[in-house]
């Protein structure tokens, strides 16, 4: 089944936008706004507004409508990390009943990144927006060790601590610093010659799951990741392992 | 003080007998941390001495000359560096200028003691005052600047930053944001300059997540934005980060390139970047006195708390920290109008009544700290990347804002969560924030809260809180505090984290002219800097 944007008719193909261009407030500057959205492939717009941001920059919000129709079959997505995903409750029944041992968790912001507000969303003990993190989870041993964290502290504290799981938080994506660390992990790993030992996680607000896999973790989490999405998984794929 | 403590029962009608102790609380946690400071200083003290004495460049591989001559006499830094490149200054009759180059393409300072003792005396005295001239020189072009044009400041004054990574750029976005009406630019710096033990030399065009701090930088956005002042007739304060491993070090380029504000939190570095207690402590000291004879207003980092706790639970926590910085920048010398206390508007907005809970804290904050200008930040905790209901929580962190007449405004982003800020991102807060705080002018003076009613309550619950929390950290000592977590969740351990090798006991003949000079302009001039 072909679908489009849904404004106020079924495909009707509204789309809301708001750019800026490099141009002076103008009559005519509306007109290149219009016309760009045209050439996008929007078969008509309408600039409902332009603001002058100072000399030579204008924003404008338009609407365009499309006749660009997809069918959502032929969209190909990884098998659901969040669809699988267990609530607090169950992910330690889980535990508790088919691994019948708590699960060692360790975690960091790794590399020059500084942003611990992500790996504290999902392991510290208060989690985010009343969804527990790791700390708090009966079954669960979780070990935030904050940011900053060099590739080889992150894996030797992971091998002391006999951790079932390690969680690698990237929040700076900036000219892409966090490939570079991320590729010096795996290198890292392949020196130790830990390779496959421990269930990777890698999270960030620009994480993808593909991301992850293309960077040799198991599963990547991104924005609407809640601490027990990770717990759920992390279960999962070790009692899959287990089996 | 009889009258600032009226004053700070304020409009919420707070206890001010609990403030008071809150206030001598501080003044017990603080005590025994000057003692430590006093007998103690830093390398990054030292190569900030030098950098005002003169010391600058770096050599080609891009070591900074305070760096390598204060390595070069690594060991004996307890009796101060100052003494060693004066010294060496009068002993070879080279200008600062040549002395720099110098160092900068290998030449090391003699460890041997210093011969003319006068002479060096009286070379230090001829740079202290140079230093001392240029900084009050910035001071009072400042003060003359914001006289004449402060009908164009909005209240709060709104702030913005700019994060590209190439200061070209920063200089570019800044120009857009204070044509827009912005009134102070941040520039943020690229992830991690905390963690070294050196600033970077010249202009940088390469970051990550920000432009690097160096003095060439301060330079080309403080031009930038003296271009765009004088364009709209506003004077537009510029910010940078005092904080990290060379804390000292930023606090003297700002004084020099005319920064005005500087993020400055005695505890931050401990907390969120494992910076040695000990090391932070001495640094924020040495920084803050630095700050104070620039007239430069500091914002302290309590917002930080709130990204690691709960805003509802951890409220007093950002109370409590308030009074510890307040004290600790008191005794450096920064009076009440350089101390912009920091907090944020972070509680979940599915809260019942979160907007009145935001309220009691911001208004609290006013009461409390009368005399403060206090800098409050923006959501960012729950912000989703739902760019309209974004726009919505900004709406309501701006009413707060004016309501409660808070100081310095920063800005929040619609696509925080998403990206850093566009063009058109910072143009539509500044607009927001306008239009809110135009629609709502006079509404904070209209307001009498409740007595007894939600906002009233909550204020005197947080700071029963606050009042019990500092007793409990007078009790046990502020490091023992910070080793158990009490602070923000995070947990250090006095000897840990980095920076501690850099720590160095004063010997008995320690001396350092800057700090002289720091120390007989703040403390004894007019008995500044007590309340």
């Amino acid at each position: 089944m072909l679908i489009r944007p849904y404004g106020d008719r079924l495909n009707d193909g509204a789309v809301q936008l708001s750019f800026t261009l490099p141009l002076d407030a103008s009559g005519k500057a509306v007109e290149v706004a219009r016309e760009y959205v045209l050439r996008l492939g929007f078969e008509s717009c309408e600039v409902a507004h332009a603001s002058p941001l100072m000399e030579g920059f204008t924003m404008f919000v338009a609407y365009g409508w499309t006749n660009v129709s997809i069918d959502p079959d032929e969209v190909e997505m990884d098998p659901g990390l969040y669809e699988r995903s267990m609530d607090f409750h169950e992910v330690n029944a889980f535990i508790k009943e088919k691994i019948e041992r708590k699960l060692v968790v360790v975690g960091a912001c790794t590399g020059f990144d500084a942003h611990t507000v992500g790996i504290d969303a999902i392991m510290n003990m208060k989690g985010y927006d009343r969804h527990y993190g790791l700390e708090r989870y009966p079954m669960i041993e979780a070990h935030n060790l904050g940011a900053q964290v060099p590739n080889r502290e992150l894996l030797n504290k992971a091998v002391e601590l006999g951790a079932d799981a390690v969680l690698v938080s990237q929040t700076v994506t900036q000219k892409d610093a966090h490939l570079v660390n991320l590729r010096d992990f795996q290198e890292e790993i392949e020196k130790m010659g830990l390779k496959g030992r421990f269930i990777l996680l890698l999270g960030g607000p620009r994480i993808t799951h593909k991301i992850a896999l293309e960077m040799g973790f198991d599963a990547g989490f991104g924005k609407g990741c809640l601490p027990e999405t990770a717990a759920s998984f992390i279960a999962q794929r070790l009692y899959e392992r287990k089996e | 003080m009889g009258q600032e403590l009226q004053e700070a029962a304020g409009r919420l009608g707070l206890d001010a007998e609990k403030i008071a102790r809150a206030r001598e609380c501080a003044r017990r946690i603080a005590a025994p941390i000057h003692e430590y400071i006093s007998i103690h200083t830093t390398i990054s003290i030292e190569r900030s001495t030098l950098r005002a004495l003169g010391a600058d460049g770096a050599s080609g591989d891009g070591v900074p000359v305070p760096n390598l001559a204060v390595d070069s006499v690594k060991g004996e830094l307890g009796k101060g560096a100052a003494r060693y490149y004066v010294g060496a200054l009068v002993e070879t009759g080279w200008t600062v200028e040549e002395m720099n180059l110098k160092l900068a393409s290998g030449y090391e300072l003699s460890r041997a003691g210093v011969v003319d003792k006068a002479g060096v005396e009286r070379k230090a005295g001829e740079l202290t005052r140079a230093y001392c001239k240029r900084v009050k020189d910035n001071l009072a072009f400042r003060a003359k600047k914001i006289s004449e044009r402060s009908e164009r400041e909005n209240s709060p004054l709104l702030y913005v930053i700019v994060a590209t990574g190439n200061v070209y750029e920063d200089a570019k976005q800044a120009r857009a944001a204070a044509l827009q009406e912005a009134d102070v630019i941040a520039v943020i710096r690229s992830t991690a300059q905390s963690l070294l033990d050196y600033v970077p030399y010249g202009p940088t065009t390469e970051g990550f997540g920000g432009t690097y701090a160096t003095q060439e930088n301060f330079r080309v956005m403080r031009q930038a934005l003296d271009e765009a002042g004088d364009e709209i007739g506003k004077y537009v304060r510029l910010v940078n980060y005092c904080s990290g491993l060379c804390m000292p070090e930023i606090a003297v380029m700002a004084s020099l390139e005319r920064l005005d504000m500087v993020l400055n939190d005695a505890m931050y570095g401990v907390l969120f970047r494992d910076i040695n207690v000990y090391r932070t402590f001495v640094d924020q000291h040495f920084a803050r006195m630095v700050n104070a004879l620039s007239g430069e207003v500091i914002n302290t980092g309590e917002d930080n708390y709130l990204t690691t706790s709960d805003a509802l639970e951890a409220a007093h926590v950002v109370l409590a920290s308030q009074f510890i910085n307040e004290r600790l920048a008191l005794d450096a010398g920064l009076d009440h109008s350089l101390i912009g206390l920091g907090h944020a508007y972070e509680i979940n907005p599915e809260i019942e009544n979160s907007l009145l809970y935001e309220l009691a804290q911001a208004q609290m904050a006013r009461d409390i700290f009368p005399k403060s200008p206090l800098k409050y930040m923006p959501p960012t905790k729950h912000m989703t990347g739902d760019v309209f209901r974004g726009l919505v929580m900004n709406s309501m962190f701006n009413l707060v804002s004016k309501i409660s007449g808070q100081s310095i405004h920063l800005l929040g982003m619609l696509t925080e969560a998403v990206h850093t800020p566009s063009m058109q991102d910072r143009f539509l807060a500044i607009d927001n924030a306008r239009l809110v705080m135009k629609a709502a002018s006079s509404l904070g003076d209209e307001i009498e809260y409740k007595k007894d009613g939600v906002i009233a309550k909550r204020a005197a619950l947080v700071l029963d809180m606050a009042a019990e929390f500092l007793e409990r950290v007078a009790e046990s000592g502020l490091f023992a505090a910070i080793e158990e977590g009490l602070f923000a969740d995070v947990k250090r351990k006095p000897d840990g984290g980095k920076g501690l090798e850099g720590v160095i006991e004063k010997a008995d003949d320690y001396w350092n002219p800057i700090q002289d000079a720091l120390e007989s302009e703040l403390f004894q001039a007019d008995g500044k800097g007590g309340d």
